[in-house]
């Protein structure tokens, strides 16, 4: 009886967004009187830093502080329509929404501010610290916040932008079959090395290291985060978690979180992220967004990396201890495969 | 059932409330008290993020009687900053993007605050111990152990207690 080592590799392309009668996003942003602009989403931020990263784009285009643009999200009843915070589309499809709505509020932000300044709006600039200024001439400026209250009390304008972002339905070709549902694809490699025990069938995650290519990463450190907790998440997918073990017999189903099995926080395995940046022609600064493909290169990689230990190629989720078992025995003991390379 | 009344210090303050002798003490301190720190997450004391300190001890608040709870101290994360100033453990949180929903946090604060009053140089895997009761579905947990060996690195040994 014995621990084998093992090696499994696991490639993703991402699309990003659905194809479900069209992919569209909106989003409404307008000024307050004391200059700071909201902006409203009814796609919901589950954690995932939606909300910060629709802040910081609606900031860049507006060319104000981040701090000065408040998002609200997730009140369908009330905000612009939406299709929702899945399929990881939130950074591209909204991210773009806000851009388009942040662009249309900053034309006539320009315009009141060239009103109380008696110059062309073409000729004035934000420095992004909340003045806005005559290109060339700093000293000939206003603050947003006084062009705000100008606009509302003076000139009588609303300081607001609509946008909407729409990938259109994509109709399969009835002769190809041919379609293009999607303008964003995200990539990533992942190599987990395991340990596989042939006497218990339990495995280890010894580590994992990953390349992931994302667009431009708008919030390096959420970008981060989202990888490391959804890693964490794959391999959970991967060997821990079903609410049906002996499908469809739902016989010894976990009732609660005493029996539904998740890695602790002594069951992790050290993980090294590398990031790749090629930013998507058609994304919010060229970003994509990682969101679900976190969690996915995870899954595929250990079952090639238990197959790699012990020669069992397992088919179906999660990989158990007692369906390695069953296919060690089945194959007349462990057979670890080739392998080539050293340690990760 | 007729209530009883329960009085306990709750983050420093004297608070009273009517309880039915049945109810939990997390139920009282978020419908009764209105304290909205500790969350209701299994009901049943499997993912901790109702956590509470009870005279000093980590307890799960929703498989505490309140009754029972009649003349003890009592904090919960919505004690734990000084005023405007942060606990040193939810700076740390914050800084090593230890939260994403955030639904585990106030148990994962009030865990992690358990073993630093009571270990203030934990190792790794002591942290891992002190939180092994507590289920975060977002971050993979390494965030949260990093926030906590940054927190005990950094506390000043006066703002340990």
């Amino acid at each position: 009886m014995a621990r084998f080592r093992g090696r499994g590799m696991a490639s993703v392309n991402y699309p990003i967004g659905m194809n479900l009668g069209g992919d569209p996003s909106q989003a409404l942003i307008h000024s307050n009187p004391d200059g700071k602009f909201t902006v409203a989403l009814s796609a919901i931020d589950l954690g995932q830093g939606m909300k910060q990263v629709t802040r910081q784009v609606a900031a860049e285009t507006l060319g104000v502080p981040v701090e000065d643009v408040y998002v609200d999200t997730a009140d369908s009843d009330t905000g612009p329509h939406d299709m929702g915070s899945f399929a990881s589309r939130g950074t591209h499809r909204m991210g773009n929404a806000v851009i388009a709505a942040a662009r249309e509020a900053r034309g006539v932000l320009m315009e009141a501010a060239a009103e109380e300044l008696e110059v062309n709006a073409a000729d004035l600039v934000t420095d992004g610290k909340g003045n806005i200024h005559v290109k060339g001439a700093p000293s000939r400026s206003i603050t947003v916040r006084a062009t705000a209250q100008a606009a509302q009390f003076k000139q009588g304008k609303t300081i607001a932008g609509r946008g909407i972002f729409l990938i259109p339905l994509s109709s399969v070709d009835a002769e190809t079959g041919e379609m293009n549902p999607n303008t964003a694809f995200a990539h990533a490699c992942l190599v987990a090395d395991v340990e596989v025990d042939d006497e218990t069938g339990d495995v280890s995650v010894l580590g994992m290291s990953s390349a992931y290519e994302l667009g431009r990463v708008i919030n390096p450190k959420m970008v981060e985060q989202q990888l490391v907790g959804g890693a964490w998440m794959g391999i959970s997918h991967a060997l821990y978690e079903t609410p049906e073990p002996y499908y469809p017999n739902p016989d010894h189903g976990p009732r609660d979180f005493n029996e539904y099995l998740m890695p602790g926080p002594g069951d992790l395995a050290p993980y090294s992220i590398t990031i790749l940046e090629r930013p998507a022609p058609d994304g919010p600064f060229g970003g994509k967004g990682p969101g679900e493909m976190c969690a996915n290169p995870v899954l595929p990689a250990i079952a090639n990396a238990v197959y790699n230990a012990v020669g069992v190629r397992v088919n179906d989720l999660p990989i158990t201890p007692e369906k390695i078992l069953r296919g060690i025995k089945a194959n007349g003991g462990a057979k670890p495969q080739h392998r080539r390379g050293g340690a990760l | 059932m007729a209530k009883v009344p329960v009085q306990f210090r709750l983050n420093g303050s004297d608070r009273a409330a009517f309880a039915d002798p049945a109810d939990n003490l997390l139920t009282v301190l978020r419908r009764g008290l209105n304290d909205f720190g500790p969350k209701y997450g299994c009901g049943q004391g499997t993912c901790g993020t109702c956590s509470v300190l009870i005279d000093g001890e980590l307890r799960l608040s929703c498989l505490t009687l309140a009754a029972a709870c009649e003349g003890a101290s009592i904090e919960t994360v919505s004690g734990m900053a000084d005023g405007p100033n942060l606990h040193p453990l939810q700076n740390a949180f914050m800084e090593h993007f230890a939260a994403q929903c955030g639904f585990c946090t106030p148990g994962m604060l009030t865990a992690a605050k358990a073993l630093l009053d009571r270990n203030p140089n934990p190792s790794r895997e002591e942290v891992i111990d002190a939180i092994a009761g507590n289920i975060c579905r977002c971050t993979g947990y390494e965030p949260i152990i990093q926030a906590i060996l940054s927190a005990a690195r950094g506390m000043p040994a006066q703002r340990r207690s």
